[in-house]
């Protein structure tokens, strides 16, 4: 299981999503890499991600792409991004 | 080992800005200040903003704004912000933002740690209200202590 956390330049938001992403999937038992990554890598045709975290305003930028996307509001709340992953990963 | 996690000289509390861009600025500028980045950083943070727009508004009432690694970086560092009176950013969530930090990193892999550290924190409620309400910059100082 792949996953990539996006941001713009692929070391802000993205690394602490990611940072998140890895408690919350180590809180569920689930075994998955994260990766963070710029929009740039996020809409590679290439890209093996199979769900793609990101923030609001980048959703319509990855609106082409095969990967499940999963939008977080608030970056620092564990229980909304558990809720989310667990609902994408089910 | 770090000592804080945001310079004390990364600091500051204002009382209002005329816009969120101008906020930008002033928060990187900190990073400027505190010798963590050089002054094209503050310009390339504002590119950023103008090409992708506000997504980086994280959490209600928290931005962290930031650019790609760069020769214009020093060293990884954190700057915070904070705005007695908010500014809208124009995020589809999170509006109005008090608390602006910025983030810089030489290269995608020596913030990492930082990065970490600064989730952990700001995941626990407390301190984001204790951020939110502190009117002096040493209330703010003394919680990035580690």
């Amino acid at each position: 299981m792949l996953i990539y956390a996006v941001c713009g330049a692929g070391i802000g938001t993205s690394v602490l999503l990611k940072s998140n992403a890895d408690r919350v999937l180590s809180d569920l038992d689930i075994e998955a890499t994260v990766k963070a990554v710029s929009i740039e890598d996020a809409v590679n045709p290439d890209s093996l991600a199979q769900i793609l975290l990101i923030t609001p305003e980048l959703e319509s930028k990855v609106s082409e792409i095969r990967s499940e996307v999963v939008v977080v509001k608030n970056i620092f709340d564990l229980s909304e991004l558990t809720q989310k992953l667990s609902q994408a990963l089910s | 080992m770090r000592t804080s996690l945001i310079d004390p000289a990364a600091i500051s509390i204002q009382d209002s800005v005329v816009s969120f861009s101008e906020a930008i600025s002033l928060s990187t500028q900190l990073l400027v200040k505190s010798g963590h980045a050089k002054a094209s950083y503050v310009s390339r943070v504002k590119e950023n903003f103008e090409r992708l727009g506000p997504y980086f508004v994280v959490a209600p009432a928290i931005a962290l704004a930031h650019a790609a690694p760069g020769e214009d970086v020093v060293s990884p560092g954190l700057s915070l912000l904070k705005l007695n009176q908010p500014v809208v950013s124009g995020a589809l969530e999170n509006d109005p933002v008090s608390l602006l930090f910025s983030l810089c990193t030489p290269d995608s892999n020596s913030h990492i740690e930082l990065m970490g550290e600064f989730a952990k924190l700001m995941g626990d409620p407390e301190i984001v209200n204790s951020l939110l309400n502190a009117s002096a910059e040493s209330v703010i100082r003394e919680i990035f202590q580690t």
